[in-house]
């Protein structure tokens, strides 16, 4: 009967993580954990000699290491990738507003971020990254006996250096999380308020109530 | 809007860190060494010991155990014994009052990382193994150390190389409670596991003493570094 076309009512929630994507940040994050907390004791010498033990944490930091790949593995290939893909193909790209802020060298305040902020592109890619290479690195310590000493030394050199990087980039990722508990929810319980998506993620905020007022439409439309 | 539209930045991003891993395994061990000449001297300087926490040219301290007793040099003693004329317990006073060996070489560690040019001061483990009066029977030599749980072992030729030392002052200084104190193994020609810290005691045996620690767990019994003593280069 109604042709008012329906709005989206302003408690709705969107959804912004859906459960394998955050399940897989919590199994990933735990892993990342893991792996900090063994690879500092093998690696701050206050705390090896501290912690001690070499064979079981070198055996924890290794099993670790190798499991790492799994969770990330299942989750974008499984049968429930569906909503993980969808933001990997976001992450991946940058458009004209990341591009300009990168430009900016990230000072530029104005641009309207899409789902995610182009800071969180580049973080995204850079821990798809530094998985890879501290496997890589990882193995040939590992498997060191295969490899000439010249590799050793220099994959230890590589991952030495970028594991200082990444804890260096992980603390960023904890501060930007502590000064937003409305995303740490997202991550928790998966949706966030329009306010939030508004004034955060303004071009997600449209696409996403465009959407939800298309289907309302479609639902409501007269016979 | 279209999702596949934009600039592949995440790519790009990983594809260059792989390329940039890739480089790093095989020239990092150029790097390290220029890295380390540049660095080494600032660090030398560095009051907050925050340079410390930089992968430079730095030592890793290894224990396989929990947190070593620490034993000073007063109460330290070093047994010499098993398949020998004369058993010998050694305090550091005596160990100093032997001829003095000194050498400058990296220390080396099997996974890769590498000190370059330490300075080590110590004893050749040949003058002792002479001083006790190594049985014909004997047949190779157990060190054993005083974390309780750490062996590891040379033939009796590996043992009496020249390079092969006790050290009981490195860079200068004592051998500190960490580096394996108050007196270690040095030896030299071999990975850096073959060097026992934290010496308790160093046993002649009658039989093949074997594998040690980290030889049981699958390192060579022989930690030979790369083209030391002539020998063909394989890798281990």
């Amino acid at each position: 009967m109604s042709t008012v076309p329906a709005e989206v009512p302003e408690r709705v929630r969107l959804e912004r993580f859906d459960r394998t994507e955050r399940v897989l940040h919590w199994v990933n994050a735990a892993l990342f954990g893991l792996l900090m907390a063994t690879g500092a004791a093998l690696y701050l010498g206050f705390l090896s000699t501290l912690v001690g033990h070499r064979p079981l944490v070198r055996w924890t930091h290794v099993v670790a290491g190798l499991v790492l790949p799994v969770p990330v593995l299942v989750a974008r290939y499984g049968p429930w990738r569906r909503g993980l893909a969808a933001d990997v193909r976001r992450l991946s790209r940058f458009d004209a507003d990341d591009r300009r802020w990168a430009r900016s060298l990230g000072r530029d305040r104005a641009v309207r971020p899409g789902k995610f902020h182009p800071g969180q592109k580049l973080n995204a890619a850079f821990t798809v990254g530094v998985m890879a290479v501290l496997f890589l690195t990882g193995s040939v310590m590992h498997w060191y006996r295969f490899f000439p000493v010249d590799w050793r030394t220099g994959a230890t050199f590589t991952h030495d250096w970028l594991a200082v990087a990444t804890a260096v980039v992980v603390a960023g990722h904890l501060r930007m999380a502590r000064r937003d508990p409305e995303a740490r929810r997202a991550m928790r319980e998966g949706w966030v308020t329009r306010a939030w998506a508004r004034r955060h993620r303004p071009r997600w905020y449209e696409e996403a109530i465009g959407q939800l007022n298309e289907a309302r439409q479609a639902s409501s439309s007269p016979e | 809007m279209g999702m596949a539209d934009g600039t592949p930045v995440g790519r790009r991003v990983v594809l260059g860190m792989l390329a940039a891993g890739v480089g790093g395994v095989l020239f990092g061990s150029k790097a390290a060494t220029v890295l380390e000449r540049v660095v080494a001297p600032l660090a030398l300087r560095d009051g907050t010991g925050l340079l410390s926490l930089f992968p430079v040219g730095r030592f890793r301290f290894y224990s396989v155990t929990g947190p070593v007793p620490a034993r000073s040099e007063a109460e330290y003693r070093l047994a010499v014994g098993g398949a020998v004329a004369t058993p010998l317990t050694l305090t550091l006073a005596d160990l100093r009052a032997l001829p003095v060996t000194r050498l400058t070489e990296d220390f080396v560690c099997v996974t890769g990382w590498r000190v370059h040019d330490v300075k080590w001061k110590g004893v050749r483990l040949s003058e002792l193994l002479d001083r006790a009066g190594v049985a014909g029977s004997a047949q190779g030599v157990l060190f054993r150390s005083f974390d309780g749980l750490y062996t590891e072992t040379l033939s009796l030729a590996q043992a009496r190389r020249d390079d092969v030392i006790v050290a009981y002052e490195m860079e200068g200084g004592p051998v500190i409670h960490d580096h394996g104190g108050p007196v270690r193994l040095y030896c030299a020609p071999m990975f850096g596991y073959k060097s026992i810290k934290w010496l308790d005691r160093i046993e002649l045996t009658e039989a093949d003493p074997g594998p040690g620690y980290w030889a049981n767990r699958g390192y060579d019994i022989d930690g030979w570094l790369p083209g030391a003593e002539g020998r063909v280069d394989r890798p281990g």
